[in-house]
């Protein structure tokens, strides 16, 4: 791969989707959307239900094709790149294999590019360690808490080190405690990888304290309504005391006010 | 162990239950002279020793001797010595009837148009009289050259395939979008998808499926030999105990506990082989 660092993570330019086209029951979801987010990037998508926000996701995982414009990662087609596996993804409900030991879900992706056993083995348990399961590798999915299956979800989507981390709400079905945590073990992880984040949410403290920008969607068809750089620096768990933290959580709550959405 | 020993002590008062029943529904009908009791109205089925013979009868014929070739021994084993023969039969059907069964299910999987193609016709295939197909897949196998018992196990296939096809299709497509669209970002190629998701998702659907396609598959290879009328064989021995029912029935009612012991036997290799296979997710269920 012979991308130079100036090349952005992701390029929408100018997508529009829309459902069903042809058909009596069209949806239009996305209309216009432009945004460019940079490598190493931590970007948050926001905005009231039904704006788009999966569906934008969905368009830059190549899981779905636009109907208007396009999308480019890392300077290839979005296509181009989920078949160069350049993607992660996690989604709100951990989407673990019953079946398979937290080490083999971890794995997965691993052996579908034909890393040997080995390297699987040796990889896995880096990824335990980050994720501080070590001790659950042996376990079957359904033997842990709801947040101890979202943290092995982000290790299985981070095992391959792709360049492109997509979540959509993945700490949506969490306690407030289980949620706070994650965020600060998912950008300690963030801190160590460099890999670029977008993320799916529909939490206004999610969004400051996650993110470089936030980006609120309008609804209805899902326009980009405003950009708000966040500008936080290092985050601890005092950040969230931070006076600084809640004027960025206020910036973000009234762009949501101004759009229709209630958090 | 605690689980072999309920699962022995259940069937062994089931057995109970059913003597009881037996013996005395035949002992209140000699009572009565074959009615119901106070009324003149014959019972539904005769208590006579023909119809009805003692349980105790049927036990002893089941260690009385009977001639087999040039030895002689007891029906039990006798009647044992022929399942041999039959379990072969159902075991050749079932499995190439499960590889039907689940080829099928793929191949509606991977094309719709199969799925709308095929199905109407599986279903179809089910509703023809297997006393009509027997002799017809019979003849046909014979005139490739196939031998006997082949012939036989493709009468338990035909009856086999149709559950597992079924169940099959159903699993494959339990997995949800999540899953799929996981191995789609992982751009995963259809039959990697069909390995690592499908099928290990697909079988808590496929089990139970074969419970009832080995059962099955005995009662397949049982007709089977009926109507290509071989030598051997459960089937065979039913056929011969059916023809002197009327003067020994105890035979035909031994020659049936054998069927019914076999169709145990198969079943339970299946809930065996579905423990091991499944036990690592039903550990935590339990
Ligand atoms: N496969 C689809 N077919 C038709 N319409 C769809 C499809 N997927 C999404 N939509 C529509 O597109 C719009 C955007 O949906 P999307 O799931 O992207 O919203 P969202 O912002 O993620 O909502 P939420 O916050 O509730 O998750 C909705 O109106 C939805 O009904
Ligand atoms: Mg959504």
């Amino acid at each position: 791969m012979s991308t130079g660092g100036d090349v952005p993570a992701v390029v929408v330019d100018g997508v529009g989707m829309v459902f069903n086209e042809g058909t009596g029951g069209e949806v239009a979801a996305l209309d216009g959307i432009d945004l460019t987010i940079r490598a190493g990037e931590f970007v948050t998508l926001i905005g009231p239900s039904g704006c788009g926000k999966s569906t934008l996701l969905r368009l830059i995982g190549d899981l779905l094709t636009p109907t208007a414009g396009g999308v480019s990662v890392f300077g290839r087609s979005a296509h181009e790149s989920r078949t160069g596996q350049d993607y992660g993804m996690v989604f709100q409900h951990a989407g673990l294999f019953d079946w398979r030991k937290v080490q083999a879900n971890i794995e997965l992706p691993l052996e579908l590019r034909g890393w040997s056993r080995s390297d699987r083995g040796a990889r896995s348990s880096e990824m335990l360690d980050l994720v501080k399961l070590d001790e659950f590798s042996d376990h079957y999915p359904r033997q842990l808490s709801g947040g101890m299956q979202q943290r092995v979800s982000i290790a299985r989507a981070l095992s391959f080190e792709p360049r492109l981390l997509l979540m959509d709400e993945p700490f949506g079905a969490l306690d407030e405690m289980t949620r706070e945590h994650m965020q600060s073990e998912l950008l300690r992880i963030w801190g160590e990888t460099g890999t670029t984040v977008v993320f799916v949410t529909h939490s206004i403290s999610e969004a400051a304290f996650l993110s470089n920008r936030v980006i609120v969607l309008s609804p209805r068809p899902g326009r980009v309504h405003s950009i708000i750089d966040v500008a936080l620096g290092e985050r601890t768990p005092d950040t969230r005391e931070d006076p600084d933290f809640f004027a960025a959580a206020t910036t973000i709550r009234e762009a949501l006010r101004s759009v229709g959405g209630a958090e | 162990m605690a689980r072999v020993l309920r699962s022995v002590v259940t069937t062994a008062l089931a057995i109970l239950v059913i003597v009881a029943v037996w013996e005395g529904y035949k002992w209140a009908g000699q009572q009565t002279g074959g009615n119901w009791p106070g009324t003149g109205i014959e019972l539904p089925v005769s208590t006579d020793d023909i119809i009805m013979p003692h349980v105790s009868d049927i036990a002893a014929e089941l260690v009385s001797d009977i001639r087999d070739g040039r030895s002689t021994l007891p029906v039990s084993v006798f009647l044992l010595k022929k399942a041999w023969f039959t379990l072969q039969e159902a075991a050749i059907g079932f499995f190439l009837g499960s590889a039907v069964g689940i080829g099928l299910a793929v191949l509606m999987l991977r094309w719709r148009v199969a799925e709308r193609g095929l199905l109407p016709w599986i279903n179809v295939s089910q509703t023809v009289p297997l006393i009509a197909l027997a002799p017809i897949i019979v003849t046909w196998g014979r005139n490739q050259g196939l031998p006997d018992i082949v012939c036989i196990s493709l009468i338990s296939t035909y009856l086999t395939f149709f559950p597992v096809a079924v169940s099959a299709l159903r699993g494959l497509q339990s997995p949800d979008s999540a899953h799929v669209e996981l191995m789609r970002s992982y751009a995963a190629p259809w039959r990697t998808t069909l390995f690592k998701l499908r099928l290990p998702a697909a079988r808590p659907y496929l089990f139970p499926a074969f419970k009832i396609a080995a059962t099955l598959s005995v009662v397949g290879a049982i007709v089977g030999e009926i109507s290509i009328g071989t030598k051997t064989g459960l089937g065979r021995s039913i056929l011969e105990f059916a023809q002197r029912y009327a003067v020994w029935p105890e035979r035909l009612y031994a020659s049936v506990i054998g069927a019914a012991v076999l169709g145990l036997f198969v079943f339970g290799m299946i809930s065996l082989a579905e423990r091991l296979v499944l036990r690592r997710t039903d550990e935590v269920v339990a």
